[in-house]
C-alpha cells in the first residue's frame, strides 16, 4: 500500500513537471520568439486592406469567381478557413469525374485545348493558395477581355509572380492567386 | 529532379539519425562517469530505485493512467476553461474518450477537426502535453528493453527515463523544429480567428492559433495529430516547400535514431546496423512503390481534356509532386500519421503503401515502440534460423525457449486480430457501412484503414469516413489502448525472462545476428508474416479497386 502511494506521488510529480514545461514554458518561448521576430507571419500572414481590415492571408486561398480575376483551385470546403478539408474522393470515383467535368465546363475551354490538372482538382486542405503558372496563363485572355486591357499586360503581371517552390529539387512554377489578383487590381484600374 | 528530392530527404534523415542516436543514448543511458549532470533532473520524481521489468511496466501503466485522467477531465471541461477566444463548446463524451485514448497511446487518430472543436487550452495543455509524454513513454520502454537484453534484470526506472526523454530528447528537438517552422512562416499566436473580406467581397473567417509549437512535437514524437483538421496539408501547418522538408525529416529522424540508441545501450552497434539496413531496405521499397503508382493520373480523369499529370486530387502545389507519396510512406512506416496530402485521394495501389506500413509497423516505427515491434520479429527470425540449422535458438547469448516464443507469437497476433476482426465487424454492420464516403472496394478500404491506423497507433485516416460516431469512437478507442500496451508489456516480459537466464558462451556454431545474412532472414520473416496475415484483405480492398478502374 505504501509503495502504491509512493508511486502515485512520483507519477503526479512527473505529470506536474512535464505539464508545466511542455504546455507552459515551451509555448511561451516559441510564442515570444515568433511574436518578436516574425510578427506578420506569426499572426497568420494577413494582408491589410488599407481601411483597418484584412483582405485575406498570403498563405490561404480565398474564393474568386468573377472573370476579371484569376481563379484558384476548387475547394472541398468552399474556401472556409474555419472548417477546412479535402474532398476525400477516391481517384477512381464517378463523383470525382463529375466534379472535374463541372470545373472544366466553368473554364469553357475550346475543343482541342487541354487544361492543367491543378485547376480542376481540389487540394488537401481546401486552401491551397497557389495554381501553376501554366494554369494562370490559361486564364490571362479571359482576364484581359473582362478588364478591357491588353492580354500581354496581364501575362506580364502573372509571369512576374511565377516562382519555383523547390529550386532544383522540383515543383512546377506556381503563382499565388490572391497576390496576383491584388496586383491586377492595383496596376490595371 | 523528383528522384533527387526523394534521395536528398531520405539520405539526409538517415545521416542525421546517427548523431541523434548517439545523443539519445548519452541522455537516456549515460555512462557511469557522465551521470552527475543528467541526474539533476531525476530529483523531480523523488527517490528512484532500479526496477525489474514488472515494476517498470507497473509504473508505466500508472503514469499513463494519470495521463488519461488529466486529459479526460481537461477535455470534458473545456467550455469552462480559459484560453478559448473563439468560444468552443462542450465535446461529446464518446469523442472525449476517443481523443484521450488516441493521444495517450501516441496514436493521434482524430475524429474531430481541431479548428472546429478544440479551444487553445485543449490543444496546448492536454493534447500537446501528451504528444511529449506519450512519445517519451515509448522511448523509455525501449530503453528498458535494451537494458534487459544487455543482461540486466533491473532495467532502469520508468520515471527517470520518461523525464529524460521528455526534457533532454524531445524538448530540445521540438524547440529547434518549432523555431524553423516559425521562420518558415507558420503562425504562433493566442489571438482568436481573424475576419477578412476578399476583393470580391467574400467574408472569410481565418482560424489560427499556436500552430508552430504544436506542429513541431506532432512531427517529432510520431504523434501526427494536426492543429487543423487537414493536418500538414493546411498552409498554416506547412507553409512552404522548405517547411515541408523539415516536417518530413522530423517524422523519421528520431525513430531512426532509436535503432542506434538500441545498439548503443545493448552494446551491439553492428547488430543495430543490420536492423537499420533491413528497415531502410523496406522503407526504400515502400517509397519507390508509392511514388511510382502516385505518378499516374487519377483513373477517374481518363479521357478528359487535361494536361497529363500525376494524381493531384488532395495535394498541395507548393510541395512538389513527389512530396505526397514520400510523406505517405514515412508517416506510416513510423507510427506518425500526419499527412501532407489526403490519403483517401491516393491512387489505389499508392494507398496500399500506407496500409502495408501500418500492418508491418516496424519500419523504424513509432518512437521506441517501432524497435520494440521489430524485437518480436527478431525473436521469430532467430527461431526460424535456429530451426533451419537444428540448434536451440539464441538471441544476444540468451536461449530463446518455449515461453518466449509463445509470448512473441501472442504479441504478433494481437495486431492482425484487432485489424481484421474490427474490419469484419464494421464492414458487416451499419456501424461501418453507414459511414463510408466512397462506394465499393474503396469504402471497404476506408474501414480497413481506420482499424489498421488504430491498431498500429498511427492516426492517419482515409478521411471522409464518418468516424465521429459512438461505435467508431468506442471501438477504435479500445483498440488503440489495447494495441498500445499489450505490445509494450509482452516484449518487456520476454526481455525480462531472457535477462534472467544464464548467458551461453559464443562458439563458432552460434547464429550471428550482426551479418547481412541475418538481415535478410529478418527481412524475410517480416515480409512472410506480413503477407500471410494481410494479403487477402489487401486484395479485397486496394487491389480490387485498382483492377476495377483499369481503362478497358
Amino acid at each position: 500500500m505504501k509503495n502504491l502511494f509512493e508511486q502515485c506521488l512520483a507519477s503526479l510529480r512527473v505529470v506536474a513537471a512535464t505539464l508545466a514545461v511542455c504546455s507552459g514554458l515551451y509555448v511561451l518561448v516559441i510564442l515570444g520568439a515568433a511574436q518578436l521576430f516574425t510578427p506578420h507571419t506569426a499572426n497568420g500572414s494577413l494582408i491589410e486592406d488599407g481601411k483597418g481590415g484584412y483582405v485575406g492571408s498570403e498563405l490561404l486561398a480565398t474564393g474568386f469567381t468573377r472573370p476579371e480575376y484569376l481563379w484558384p483551385r476548387p475547394s472541398a470546403c468552399n474556401y472556409d478557413a474555419s472548417a477546412t478539408g479535402g474532398s476525400n474522393l477516391s481517384p477512381t470515383s464517378d463523383a470525382l469525374r463529375e466534379r472535374v467535368q463541372g470545373s472544366i465546363a466553368q473554364y469553357g475551354v475550346e475543343a482541342g485545348t487541354l487544361l492543367p490538372t491543378d485547376l480542376v482538382t481540389a487540394s488537401g486542405g481546401g486552401l491551397d493558395p497557389h495554381i501553376t503558372l501554366q494554369g494562370a496563363l490559361v486564364q490571362t485572355a479571359r482576364i484581359a477581355g473582362a478588364r478591357g486591357v491588353d492580354a500581354a499586360k496581364v501575362e506580364g503581371i502573372v509571369r512576374a509572380h511565377g516562382s519555383r517552390p523547390g529550386w532544383i529539387l522540383g515543383g512546377d512554377p506556381i503563382v499565388n492567386v490572391l497576390l496576383v489578383n491584388l496586383d491586377l487590381d492595383k496596376r490595371l484600374r | 529532379m523528383n528522384i533527387v528530392f526523394v534521395i536528398a530527404v531520405v539520405a539526409g534523415t538517415a545521416l542525421l539519425s546517427w548523431p541523434a542516436g548517439k545523443y539519445m543514448a548519452a541522455m537516456m543511458h549515460p555512462a557511469a562517469g557522465a551521470k552527475s549532470r543528467v541526474s539533476q533532473l531525476d530529483r523531480i520524481a523523488g527517490k528512484l530505485a532500479e526496477q525489474d521489468w514488472k515494476q517498470y511496466c507497473f509504473s508505466l501503466l500508472l503514469f499513463n493512467a494519470f495521463m488519461f485522467t488529466v486529459t479526460f477531465l481537461l477535455l470534458s471541461l473545456q467550455q469552462y476553461l480559459p484560453l478559448n477566444p473563439d468560444g468552443k463548446g462542450a465535446i461529446e463524451p464518446s469523442l472525449v474518450f476517443n481523443t484521450t485514448a488516441s493521444f495517450v497511446t501516441n496514436t493521434n487518430l482524430q475524429h474531430y477537426s481541431g479548428e472546429v472543436s478544440m479551444s487553445y487550452l485543449s490543444q496546448l495543455c492536454p493534447l500537446m502535453w501528451l504528444q511529449f509524454v506519450s512519445a517519451a513513454t515509448g522511448i523509455a520502454a525501449l530503453c528498458a528493453l535494451a537494458r534487459c537484453l544487455a543482461g540486466n534484470v533491473r532495467c532502469g526506472n520508468f520515471y527517470r527515463d520518461v523525464l529524460r526523454a521528455t526534457f533532454l530528447v524531445l524538448l530540445p528537438a521540438a524547440i529547434i523544429v518549432a523555431l524553423l517552422l516559425v521562420a518558415g512562416g507558420a503562425p504562433m499566436t493566442l489571438q482568436g480567428a481573424a475576419t477578412a473580406s476578399s476583393p470580391e467581397g467574400v467574408v472569410q473567417t481565418i482560424a489560427r492559433g499556436p500552430v508552430a509549437a504544436f506542429v513541431a512535437i506532432k512531427q517529432l514524437g510520431t504523434n501526427g495529430g494536426g492543429f487543423f483538421g487537414p493536418n500538414s496539408t493546411h498552409p498554416f501547418e506547412n507553409p512552404s516547400f522548405l517547411t515541408n522538408i523539415v516536417e518530413c525529416m522530423s517524422i523519421m529522424v528520431l525513430s531512426m535514431a532509436c535503432v542506434w540508441m538500441f545498439g548503443r545501450i545493448t552494446g551491439r552497434l553492428r547488430h543495430a546496423a543490420v536492423i537499420f539496413g533491413a528497415m531502410a531496405l523496406l522503407l526504400t521499397l515502400k517509397i519507390g512503390f508509392a511514388v511510382y503508382f502516385e505518378s499516374a493520373p487519377a483513373a477517374a480523369l481518363h479521357d478528359l481534356p487535361l494536361v497529363a499529370s500525376s494524381n493531384m486530387e488532395g495535394k498541395e502545389l507548393r510541395f512538389g509532386s513527389t512530396a505526397g507519396p514520400l510523406w505517405a510512406a514515412f508517416t506510416t512506416a513510423t507510427s506518425n500519421g500526419s499527412v501532407n496530402s489526403m490519403h483517401n485521394s491516393l491512387n489505389p495501389l499508392a494507398g496500399l503503401v500506407p496500409l502495408a506500413g501500418m500492418w508491418l509497423n516496424e519500419t523504424f516505427g513509432g518512437l521506441g515502440v517501432g524497435m520494440i515491434n521489430m524485437f518480436l520479429y527478431l525473436i521469430v527470425g532467430v527461431f526460424i534460423a535456429g530451426l533451419m540449422v537444428g540448434r536451440t535458438p539464441e538471441y544476444l547469448t540468451r536461449k530463446v525457449e518455449t515461453r518466449e516464443m509463445k509470448l512473441a507469437i501472442l504479441a504478433l497476433l494481437v495486431h492482425p486480430l484487432f485489424i481484421l476482426g474490427g474490419t469484419a465487424l464494421f464492414a458487416s454492420t451499419p456501424w461501418g457501412m453507414g459511414t463510408i464516403k466512397n462506394p465499393g472496394a474503396r469504402g471497404f478500404t476506408e474501414i480497413l484503414y481506420e482499424f489498421s491506423s488504430a491498431a498500429a497507433n498511427n492516426g492517419s485516416g482515409y478521411e471522409g469516413l464518418g468516424d465521429n460516431s459512438a461505435p467508431w469512437n468506442i471501438a477504435t478507442g479500445l483498440v488503440m489502448l489495447l494495441a498500445r500496451f499489450i505490445p509494450i508489456i509482452i516484449p518487456l516480459a520476454i526481455a525480462g525472462s531472457l535477462a534472467a537466464k544464464k548467458p551461453t558462451p559464443v562458439t563458432t556454431g552460434t547464429l550471428r545476428v550482426d551479418t547481412p545474412l541475418f538481415g535478410m532472414v529478418l527481412l524475410g520473416s517480416v515480409i512472410l508474416i506480413g503477407a500471410l496475415l494481410f494479403l487477402p484483405v489487401a486484395v479485397l480492398g486496394p487491389v480490387a479497386e485498382h483492377l476495377a478502374a483499369l481503362p478497358r
